[in-house]
């Protein structure tokens, strides 16, 4: 444990000393508190006209301004993780300093699992700076805290599925912008792939349901935390991880 | 402490080492000379445990390198032909992240990474960007990583590549004080680097040793017998017909007016004979000297030659 977090801590710190964590932190953050007013004055302005039309209720804070913000929480993730992954192994395997790391006493699945919780906390980092949303939310409104809490640990999952990705893409080149295309291409497939169940048999259609990325995180929206979302999205993450080992172990014995 | 048997690496189809064996006693320094591509870096790198070998057996300080590799590298320190340095570090946080990675407890960990500056000349840099610093330190850090967790064995891949005379002659003298207390092996294709710091050379060449011995007894070995060369005025081949037919003398072999000749080990008496004959036959003798067998020799004889 100690190993992993040496590891770890090395490469959140490389992360600000270098641009790349400012400038990923200040891009999601503006694109973040973009949407975040949009859908807030939109919320309103919907409100408004259901109260003056007595058309009945309108949508919850929930449904209406926790579910897309979080939602497209997700896909600005998508976006912004191959950036944060891309670097992990291919540096080190371009400056050689994978080296230092495979001749160091800790193991391969120290070293895999040091540079997971490093873009780990990276995310942790971007998330708790979203916290003001709910905050605002709180602050104006009574939203319901349930919806909100399955969200974040929603979001955190299948971020961590999308730096699985990153990392093993990571790790079979040591050019980071094929990493970072790829990481991108994958996670987007994993995204996408429910598309296909509509047009495939029916045991097909299950699987394809059952392997996209996004499909599980419908429950988390919607305050619901079924296990079998918690599951899929931690076993996800152990085959990207274990699928980084098996890579980085097969360079030693070419 | 280092004992290697029967290893042998192949990369795909190519053999990089072939059935390598040797022995390496606690204290020693040991050089490992070849051209580039006979497989040193494939022989340390398998020491170190960075990849496992095709079939063989090596261990280092008591560990098997296969079986039990986290304890061989708590053990070693290595410095790879590319110094493993991370640009956008300090130096002194670079080494400390290094002895962090090698299991240096927290306490002495800062005393470790300040001995080690002091050992390799890094006082100047401490605070610099690794990525701000020329090739020649860079290297040095390299080496401070290799030795801050003071590693009872210590493998160093071309030591002092890309450092400057001043700086090389340095390294050298850091190197030769580790012994006793280290055990080094050291990889070069620089003779001079080799004759310098190393106690034993193994010579090692399209992946197999092709001479292991002391310095000294390298050079006797290979001398076979002693080669004189002898500089005359009129060089002629009845003259030189004449110079082979002396007993002892093993070859005759002419450069213009420099002839080379290789005489039979003990018969150093028929120099005489030699120069008599020279003169007799009306070479002229202009200049008569033993040649000394320069390691440079033994390293080219040893790398061209099928056999010795």
């Amino acid at each position: 444990m100690k190993n992993i977090w040496i590891i770890a801590y090395r490469d959140f710190k490389a992360y600000f000393t270098s641009p790349i964590a400012y400038i990923i932190i200040a891009g999601f953050l503006a694109i973040m508190g973009w949407m975040f007013f949009f859908n807030l004055s939109h919320f309103n302005l919907q409100n408004m006209q259901y109260q003056q039309m007595n058309m009945g209720k309108a949508a919850s804070i929930t449904e209406g301004i926790i579910g897309p913000l979080y939602g497209n929480m997700n896909v600005i993730f998508l976006f912004l993780v191959p950036f944060i992954t891309m670097r992990l192994f291919a540096e080190e395997r371009k400056a050689h300093t994978i080296e230092l790391l495979m001749t160091a006493p800790v193991t391969l699945t120290q070293i895999i699992f040091g540079k997971f919780l490093s873009s780990f906390l990276l995310v942790l980092v971007m998330l708790s700076l979203t916290l003001i949303y709910p905050i605002v939310l709180f602050l104006t409104g009574n939203p319901e805290l349930g919806p909100i809490v399955t969200s974040y640990l929603g979001t955190l999952l299948l971020s961590g599925c999308y730096l699985a990705i990153g990392i093993l893409f990571s790790s079979v080149t040591e050019n980071q912008i094929v990493a970072g295309a790829l990481t991108f291409a994958a996670g987007l497939f994993f995204w996408l792939i429910s598309w296909a169940a509509q047009s495939v048999g029916s045991t097909l259609s299950d699987v394809l349901t059952y392997l996209s990325l996004i499909n599980h995180y419908r429950n988390f929206s919607m305050g619901v935390l079924n296990s079998s979302d918690v599951v899929y999205y931690l076993s996800f993450m152990g085959v990207g991880l274990f699928l980084t080992h098996r890579v980085l172990d097969s360079f030693r014995w070419r | 402490m280092i004992r290697v048997s029967h290893l042998t690496k192949m990369y795909g189809q190519r053999t990089a080492i072939h059935d390598l064996s040797f022995e390496v006693q606690r204290g020693e320094i040991v050089g490992f000379l070849g051209p580039n591509g006979a497989g040193k870096s494939t022989t340390m790198k398998i020491l170190t445990g960075f990849m496992p070998a095709t079939d063989g057996k090596a261990s280092v300080a008591g560990f098997d390198v296969f079986e039990s590799p986290i304890e061989v590298k708590r053990n070693v320190g290595y410095l790879p032909e590319n110094p493993p340095v991370y640009m956008e570090m300090q130096v002194e946080e670079y080494l400390a992240f290094a002895a962090a990675l090698h299991q240096v407890p927290k306490a002495s960990r800062a005393r470790a990474v300040k001995t080690t500056i002091e050992k390799t000349g890094l006082g100047s840099v401490r605070s610099r960007l690794i990525g701000n610093l020329s090739k020649g330190f860079r290297q040095r850090v390299g080496l401070a990583q290799a030795l801050v967790h003071n590693p009872p064995v210590l493998i160093l891949d071309e030591p002092t590549v890309g450092l400057d005379p001043k700086q090389i002659i340095e390294i050298r003298e850091l190197i030769k004080g580790l012994a006793g207390d280290h055990t080094v092996i050291l990889s070069s294709h620089i003779l001079p680097e080799v004759t310098a710091t190393c106690q034993r050379i193994i010579v090692i060449n399209q992946g197999k040793i092709a001479a292991e011995d002391t310095l000294d007894r390298l050079t006797t070995r290979l001398k076979k017998g002693l080669i004189y060369s002898m500089l005359v005025r009129n060089p002629s081949s009845d003259g030189i017909e004449a110079l082979k037919r002396v007993p002892g003398v093993h070859s005759v072999s002419a450069a213009g007016p420099k002839l080379v000749v290789e005489i039979d080990p003990g018969t150093s008496e028929i120099r005489d004979k030699i120069s008599e004959i020279a003169v007799n036959k009306g070479m002229g003798v202009l200049e008569f000297s033993a040649e000394r067998v320069s390691l440079e020799e033994i390293f080219l004889q040893l790398t061209t030659q099928e056999n010795l």
